[in-house]
């Protein structure tokens, strides 16, 4: 914290193995400190940060007034008290969790690592790493600061690291040294290493670095590829060796540890308004008081000065005026209550607590609870409109199950009936020992076909187990591990395998099964690789016959239309069963065959060949051979996967949408995938009224779509809203009513009347629930039309049309189109917004929204990092927003309503006393009871209901989604609600001082003595204010729990035990001067007068209140009194709870039915093949196998590195494929790219210098032949391709990437010298540290192609 | 950006992870909560609802309960009599209004004027005599805090240097002042005699008891001579008395030392401020006779004054009240008005929401929700 600030620097020297020459520099030591205080700072330190926040100032400031004796109405521990209780519970706070810090720091700070120090492998602890020693890291180590990596175990001075720290993914990247360190190799030779590493100084960047490497005078360029950061930890790799550049705070991971942005709840700043207000007030009052002052002094007061002179500095009554205005705001302050932030803050707590306590929110498979990781959102959570929703690893558990298929026109797989009792699940075992235990299949014919020797089933599973990229893992014999890069394809072979058809291992160029138990080995002849284009993958084969066979796997499209013509019955048939299984939300596949004849395949090779050695257009040609042998095939089949979704996904989104909240899902996925998923988890139904699809790619043409989607809106809402105009009238104004938020919608541009109605149609009445279904909406958004709709000009038109949609998909929109699509909404909608994801492409939407949920257990950590609330499973949503989020709403509205109402009861009795006493800032209670009122007396009670209220239980909050509706429309603390706790307030504070004003001015004791005494008033006025607020507490609580009852009682008790020790005569002895009060409590109280005054004050208090709610609840019971008195009713009746449940219950019973619900009509085609390409050739080149295998050997005669030379100019030609670099604004949304009128939003494009081209459709087809780059792949796709590469822990040949370095140089001539062949080039840079992780691939592969296709998909769904 | 919000407790968490995910499957501790009431927001509770048998029968119990008291209060507080005489001579007619003139705080000779007045009705049983000020801010803020307790309790420090609260009647001539502050220095001081005139016209003085009137905490805790109750003199010895005072403090009560000093209950009535600047005071009490006879018998009565107190300057009045007093304390109409008030209003509210309710519920006859 205090360390020395040496000036910025400028560039960073370090010397390896020599410390004198470091330490001019005063580098950062590797000790890191994420503590904030120690023993001594704690106390100055901690107390400096409090009293920044505006609340402690304030009451310093008015401890200060308080010390001035002119001013002073209060003793200075009124103030002080709450004060230094506020100040210590936070402090208390700030020091766990400081020791805790200071804990794990400590444990960091100690980790061992092994320093080369004098030529010796030494241990050391972490914290003793000095910038410049060199490090030895082992296999799965942390890598303890930011190093240069000298050299490595593997060859080539390759090493493998995980991120997942850092960047939340969990594929592997590969870093590499520079060539002449890597020769370095052992510690003696290190020991040795004097090179000098001159760099930039410490940053943020995790994916940039740039400096120089001097050693034996020759200069070699340092880039990110060369550095291992702090926090990644090493796998697949033995040992290596780094060089420590930045230690400590210096390193990357430190320096990105900024605080994450705040969030606030619209109650917070609802409350801070409502403070401000409230000073507002105090100070008018504080006026009206001093100018009564300064009447009352002229008028009485200078006459009346015989008995009271003037203090000294007073002479006139102006000033007098003046002191008296900072009297009143002394006294008057507890309007605005310190304990209000720490009580709520408080509530929070508890009801974070909850969550994490919560046994229906943890997940038994992961073994993961929810968590609430932010304790200040939780009200918010009972009011959430709009949810965004990734698709993939949230409603989806990207897991892939082989389902059905269809074999020669016969279909097989489970029927989805329902009703039956789900069929047994197939055991593999006796008939084949190699199969997956995990795999289910329920259909038992498939296997008889098996077993029979059906020739189409045989083919159909030998296609299966052959066409792929799956690479194979035997442990131990039969202990077979597949790694698919894609969850179809898992699926698929795994399928094979379980019916006798098992992949065993490959080698580049032979494919090894065992086929019903006998083993065979193919020759693969050639991958004809999977892109997005092609929609389909092929192998050719030769069996051990000799025989050649082409297999080919693809989109039904594809397939279908390349068969040959006598295929055309079965064709027929088997399309009829694939629009059953896209019906069914299935994803499906066309399987197909060629035979080859020798010559045939020949004169193709040859073609392939040149294709594949072309320079220009590469791509294209390969593309062109490929389609050119994959004419006239044979159907076999098809299959159908499912995508599984979550559990009780559907029944959530039902409830959910019942609650009046819209989801929208954003995903990277294929439209028709999303629409599929859509459908499957009934955010779309067939039910719907209109599906509207934007896909237009131009400006024009989005807008168009946006206009004609809304026109038909107004009209189909209008000929509805005909029918039943009555009924919305009152709606429509319950809907605006009190709901500050949603003024200015009508501002809304061209929407204007017209819209209005559209905006806020829902709260119908919950009677026509099912007629509003009927008149809903969705919409489908890509995410090319997204970029346009987001336009400045675009926006109001987007957000008015998609917001009248009861569903709104968008996909293919990048993380960047996610984060402002949320932002949209939260800017023109003013609703609360949640965004739940599970990756890091999810990172920036939810820390833009309101509240942000990240599913936890699955890939990464990122997105829990950032999230507000985290938990395992998509369906924990519904509990957390319908049970958690309406009680911690309607717990602080009740609390704030109440705590408002009793802080103005107390304080404004002071503003009518002022009126009899002069204005001269007397209080009416003893100084005691104005410290305690707030933190003893009236804390624990209205404490217990804001943590433990609740009006119905958790199930019946399920059952009547419609509870939620308050929540959303802000009906329970507004400002109107607020006025009327004031005016309750401000009522009672009245009677509580009218009323004892009135009986005891006049009453005497029963021994004649009078009781208008200035402290039996004072005595008697806090009692029955006391016992008002209890008595209102008790009304407003609904839910009294044992502690409640404590808390309740325990509080007058504690009142009266306090009263009487505070008054006692002990006391009193003691110190004489400060309890005035002595006896007063006995004498006081025990007076029947002074008892009826406070019986008849309460009743005054109380009946209106207790009337007026009767009377509501009697005449507009809201639904949740309306649900209370249900099961009052049903408990004193005993009945079963049975029939009763009405309109709400009918919603969920009708979701919760079976999965794959029927849906008939609409067909969609379910292909989504969520395939890369590129793993073909990796395959073939054999560059991810080991090198122990027989790769080795052909590895330097075929296709020299090609792969990664390919795949590095497909990087390159792709630069700005959005990085996972999470919300900041560096990503860049590739759909807007593709669209062309977009300027392109990437950061990093500067940093790319002239290359900032971006791909585009037409553009490659026109080609510029400057640009290496024929086919515009995704990057992403690479840099998931040298993940797997590099697990398999081979090593790219170092001539590869000096093949790459010659070619990216011809790119791009990129200053710097590359001596050792190395360079800093684009792709390295681009690549980054972090490439992409699985889930970000799949959005880029889903963006990387182009308009055409997009548009081709859209018409078929249309 | 990456990796915000980073401490070093996740890489740890990582690691052990990392530790659980590859090596022994040992057993996972699992982290499910645990499963008691109050975890799972499952405590019992009770959880009343306003209905309408609930809210109608309390608004009846209330007007029930509220009005036959309010009858008691107000029949017992009419029984009550009580005698109010203004004696502050602001009319030119009163006696006391040449007194009221020319007073004078250098005024050695106290100036006396006589009252006469009638009482109508007897007063029977033990009748309280009260002195009534109006206008006079007792509760005024540096008023009310213009007093040393420590003082007041006999406390010898605080004897010779009060607090600084008492400013600007601390000190007087360099000595301390006790007792000090502007409380004890308003001290009221006339002196008030009541006389009974008989139908003959002899005046026969009413004996006035002046001791019984204090809080008893207060005469016997809060207030006390320092050095205890003999020689007052020598105890206060090196203080001076109020600026107001003709007298010092230990010539209150020179008769009784029991009444001396500051235990004199006149002082410590006057001590024990008023909550409203219109108040009275317990003056003295007219002992029951032990006879048959009323206390004061209907007649005419005759208020000797000894006019010391000044109220006219800040347009004050003073009063001398007489009085009876029954179980609920003096006259004090208004609480049996606002008990018979507010038990009727309760009343009257559950017939009307009887009516309301019988009229518009819609839910009596059906315990289904609309949804």
């Amino acid at each position: 914290m205090f360390r020395k600030r040496p000036p910025p620097e400028e560039e960073r020297r370090v010397r390896a193995n020599d410390r004198e020459y470091n330490e001019k520099f005063q580098y950062a030591s590797n000790c890191i400190m994420t503590s904030k205080y120690n023993i001594i700072t704690f106390l100055p330190v901690n107390l400096f940060e409090q009293f920044q926040e505006v609340a402690n100032t304030y009451f310093l400031f008015l401890l200060i007034l308080q010390l001035i004796p002119q001013i002073s109405s209060l003793s200075w521990f009124t103030t002080i008290v709450p004060l230094a209780l506020v100040l210590s519970i936070t402090a208390v706070k700030d020091a766990t969790d400081d020791y805790f810090r200071h804990k794990s720091d400590n444990q960091v700070n100690n980790r061992q690592s092994q320093v080369l120090i004098r030529g010796s492998l030494q241990n050391e602890k972490w914290m003793n790493v000095r910038v410049g020693d060199i490090i030895k890291l082992e296999n799965n180590q942390f890598v303890a600061a930011d190093l240069l990596l000298l050299s490595s175990s593997e060859p080539h001075g390759l090493c493998y690291i995980e991120t997942a720290e850092l960047d939340g993914e969990t594929n592997m990247k590969v870093r590499q040294s520079v060539s002449v360190t890597s020769e370095l190799g052992d510690p003696n030779n290190l020991a040795s290493f004097n090179g000098e590493a001159v760099c930039e100084p410490p940053n943020n960047k995790l994916d940039r670095f740039s400096g120089t490497l001097h050693w034996r005078e020759k200069k070699y360029t340092l880039n990110n590829q060369n550095v291992l950061l702090r926090g990644c930890v090493l796998r697949n790799t033995e040992a290596c060796y780094g060089l420590v550049i930045f230690a400590g705070p210096d390193t990357k991971l430190m320096q990105n540890s900024g605080r994450t942005k705040f969030k606030r709840t619209s109650i917070d700043r609802l409350m801070n308004t409502l403070v401000l207000w409230i000073f507002g007030f105090l100070v008018c009052m504080g006026v009206i008081l001093a100018v009564g002052n300064a009447v009352w002094e002229r008028e009485v007061g200078s006459l009346f000065q015989s008995y009271l002179p003037w203090d000294p500095p007073v002479d006139n009554f102006m000033f007098s005026a003046f002191l008296s205005f900072w009297s009143y705001v002394i006294i008057l302050n507890t309007v605005v209550p310190i304990s209000l932030y720490v009580s709520v803050e408080v509530i929070r707590l508890g009801h974070s607590y909850f969550i994490n306590w919560d046994q229906q929110m943890f997940c038994s498979q992961c073994n993961t609870a929810a968590e609430a990781r932010t304790t200040t959102l939780n009200e918010e959570l009972g009011q959430v409109e709009y949810i965004f929703s990734d698709k993939t690893g949230t409603l989806t558990q990207n897991i892939m199950s082989f389902n059905k298929c269809s074999i020669n026109g016969q279909t097989f797989g489970e029927g989805t009936d329902p009703l039956e009792p789900p069929p047994k699940r197939l055991d593999f075992t006796p008939f084949n020992p190699l199969a997956d235990p995990e795999f289910c299949f329920y259909d038992d014919s498939l296997l008889e076909s098996v077993k029979v020797g059906d020739l189409h089933t045989h083919e159909f599973l030998r296609l299966l187990s052959l066409c792929h990229t799956v690479m194979s893992e035997e442990k131990s014999e039969g202990e077979l591990l597949y790694k698919a890069q894609s969850p179809d394809e898992g699926a698929l072979v795994t399928a094979s395998r379980n019916f006798g058809f098992v992949f065993r291992s490959r080698t580049p160029g032979t494919i090894t099964t065992t086929e019903m138990g006998r083993p065979v080995t193919y020759t693969l002849l050639a991958i004809l690789d999977f892109n997005n284009f092609r929609k389909r993958m092929s192998v050719i084969v030769r069996n051990p016959e000799g025989r050649i066979r082409l297999y080919c796997k693809g989109a039904d499209t594809v397939v279908l239309e390349r068969l040959h013509p006598c295929n055309q019955e079965l064709l027929n048939i088997t399309s009829d069963h694939l629009n059953e299984y896209a019906a069914d939300g299935l994803r499906t596949l066309a399987l197909a065959y060629r035979d080859l004849s020798e010559d045939e395949w020949e004169a193709w090779a040859e073609s392939y060949r040149c294709a594949d050695k072309a320079i220009n257009c590469r791509e294209d040609r390969l593309a062109a051979a490929y389609d050119e042998i994959e004419q006239d095939m044979m159907l076999l089949g098809a299959t159908a996967i499912e995508d599984k979704l979550q559990e009780c996904v559907p029944e959530t989104i039902a409830i959910l949408s019942l609650a009046n909240i819209k989801i929208w899902v954003l995903t990277g996925d294929k439209q028709e995938t999303a629409v599929n998923i859509g459908y499957s988890c009934k955010m779309l139904t067939d039910d719907m009224t209109e599906v509207f699809i934007i896909s237009g790619h131009t400006v024009q043409s989005v807008r168009q779509e946006l206009r004609r989607a809304r026109d038909r809106m107004i009209e189909l809402s209008q000929s509805r809203d005909g029918v039943k105009e009555e009924g919305m009238g009152g709606w429509g104004e319950a809907c605006f009513m009190g709901n500050g938020f949603r003024d200015g919608q009508g501002r809304d541009g061209e929407g204007g009347r017209g819209k209005q109605q559209l905006q806020c149609p829902p709260p119908q009445p919950p009677s026509n629930l099912m007629d509003n279904i009927s008149g809903e909406f969705a919409l489908v958004i890509n995410g090319h039309s997204l970029a346009h709709a987001l336009e400045a000009d675009m926006e109001t038109e987007f957000v008015s049309t998609a917001c009248a949609c009861k569903a709104v998909i968008c996909c293919r929109v990048t993380p960047l189109q996610k984060a402002q699509v949320v932002e949209l909404i939260k800017k023109h909608k003013k609703a609360v917004t949640l965004a739940i994801g599970d990756g890091a492409n999810d990172v920036s939407m939810i820390k833009s929204a309101h509240i942000g949920v990240g599913i936890s257990g699955q890939e990464g950590i990122q997105a829990v990092l950032a999230s507000d609330y985290s938990f395992a499973q998509f369906r924990f949503l519904q509990r957390l927003l319908l049970v958690h989020g309406r009680w911690s709403y309607l717990r602080m509205c009740r609390f704030l309503c109440y705590f408002f109402y009793k802080n103005f009861a107390f304080t404004m009795v002071h503003f009518w006393f002022g009126f009899f006493c002069g204005f001269s800032a007397q209080t009416v209670y003893d100084q005691y009871f104005i410290t305690l009122y707030n933190i003893v007396y009236t804390s624990l009670p209205v404490l217990a209901m804001g943590i433990f209220d609740q009006d119905v239980p958790d199930q019946r909050s399920l059952e009547y989604p419609k509870l939620y509706e308050p929540g959303q429309l802000n009906l329970l603390f507004n400002k109107r609600e607020f006025f009327i706790c004031i005016a309750q307030g401000i009522y009672t504070s009245i009677v509580l001082f009218f009323v004892p004003c009135a009986i005891l001015s006049n009453a005497t004791q029963a021994n004649g003595v009078p009781l208008a005494d200035y402290q039996t008033f004072a005595v008697t006025t806090a009692t029955a204010l006391v016992i008002v607020v209890s008595v209102q507490i008790s009304l407003d609580t609904g839910f009294w729990t044992v502690i409640n009852h404590v808390f309740v009682w325990g509080s007058l008790g504690l009142y009266f035990t306090i009263m009487f020790a505070l008054q006692s005569q002990t006391l009193f002895r003691i110190f004489p001067n400060q309890f005035h009060f002595v006896g007063r409590a006995q004498s006081t109280l025990l007076q029947p007068v002074v008892w009826l005054t406070i019986a008849l004050a309460t009743a005054i208090c109380i009946v209106p209140v207790l009337a007026f709610r009767f009377l509501k609840v009697d005449l507009k019971p809201q639904l949740s009194d309306t649900v209370r008195y249900t099961q009052l009713v049903r408990q004193k009746k005993r009945k079963p709870a049975g029939g009763s449940v009405g309109g709400a219950g009918r919603g969920v019973g009708s979701v919760s039915e079976g999965r794959l619900g029927a849906r008939g009509g609409s067909r969609r085609s379910g292909y989504a093949f969520a395939h890369q390409e590129g793993f073909g050739e990796l395959i073939t080149s054999g560059k991810n196998m080991r090198l122990s295998s027989l790769a080795l050997a052909n590895f330097a005669s075929r296709h020299s590195s090609s792969w990664i030379d390919t795949l590095r100019r497909k990087k390159h030609s792709h630069t700005n494929t959005p990085p996972t670099t999470t919300a900041s604004g560096e990503s860049s949304p590739a759909p807007s790219v593709v669209s062309g009128s977009v300027p392109p939003l990437s950061n990093s494009s500067s940093l790319l210098g002239g290359s900032q081209d971006t791909p585009i459709e037409e553009e490659t087809a026109t080609a510029p032949t400057q640009n290496t780059q024929t086919a515009p792949p995704s990057s992403a796709q690479a840099s998931l391709a040298l993940a797997p590469a590099a697990s398999e822990a081979a090593a790219p040949h170092g001539s590869a990437l000096n093949a790459d370095v010659l070619t990216c140089t011809a790119v791009r001539s990129h200053g710097g010298e590359s001596p050792g062949g190395w360079t800093i080039t684009l792709e390295t840079v681009q690549e980054a540290l972090f490439g992409r992780r699985a889930i970000s691939t799949r959005v880029a592969a889903a963006n990387s192609p182009g308009p055409p296709s997009v548009a081709k998909e859209t018409r078929q769904i249309e | 950006m990456m990796a915000s919000s980073y401490n070093a407790k996740e890489e740890d968490g990582h690691i052990a992870a990392a530790s659980t995910h590859g090596g022994a499957p040992g057993v996972v501790k699992s982290k499910k909560p645990d499963n008691t009431a109050f975890k799972q927001q499952r405590l019992p509770a009770w959880q009343p609802i306003l209905t309408a048998g609930t809210v109608l029968p309390a608004f009846f119990v209330i007007g029930l309960i509220f009005i036959p008291i309010g009858i008691g209060l107000f029949v017992s507080s009419n029984n009550i009599k009580e005698f109010e005489i203004d004696y502050t001579g602001v009319d030119i007619n009163n006696p006391c209004y040449s007194c009221a003139k020319n007073f004078s705080w250098n005024n050695t000779t106290p100036c006396l004027c006589s009252l006469p007045f009638t009482l109508e009705q007897p007063f029977e049983s033990n009748v309280f005599m009260y002195y009534g000020l109006s206008n006079f801010y007792q509760n005024h803020r540096r008023y009310v805090k213009s007093r040393d307790d420590s003082q007041l309790n006999g406390d010898r420090s605080a004897l010779k240097s009060p607090s600084k609260e008492c400013e600007p009647y601390r000190t007087s001539e360099g000595a301390p002042i006790a007792p000090c502050g502007a409380i004890a220095n308003s001290l009221f001081n006339d002196t008030l005699e009541l006389y009974h005139i008989d139908i003959n016209g002899t005046r026969n003085e009413i004996p006035l008891v002046k001791k019984g009137i204090a809080w008893w905490t207060d005469k016997h805790v809060k207030f006390r001579n320092p050095g205890g109750n003999d020689n007052l003199t020598v105890a206060f010895q090196g203080t001076s008395k109020p600026v107001n005072w003709r007298k010092p403090v230990t010539e209150l009560d020179p008769a009784d030392p029991d009444n001396n000093g500051f235990i004199n209950e006149d002082f410590i009535v006057w001590m024990r401020t008023a909550a409203l600047p219109t108040f009275r005071k317990l003056y003295r009490i007219i002992q029951k006779k032990p006879n048959t006879t009323p206390t004061l018998p209907s007649g005419k009565y005759v208020l000797e004054i000894t006019y010391n107190y000044p109220v006219l300057s800040f347009d004050g009045r003073k009063r001398m009240i007489l009085s009876t007093i029954s179980w609920m304390g003096g006259k004090n109409p208004f609480l049996g008005i606002a008990y018979i008030t507010v038990g009727s209003i309760c009343f009257f509210l559950g017939v009307v929401l009887l009516i309301i309710h019988h009229k518009y519920d819609t839910r009596n006859t059906s315990a289904d929700i609309p949804s």
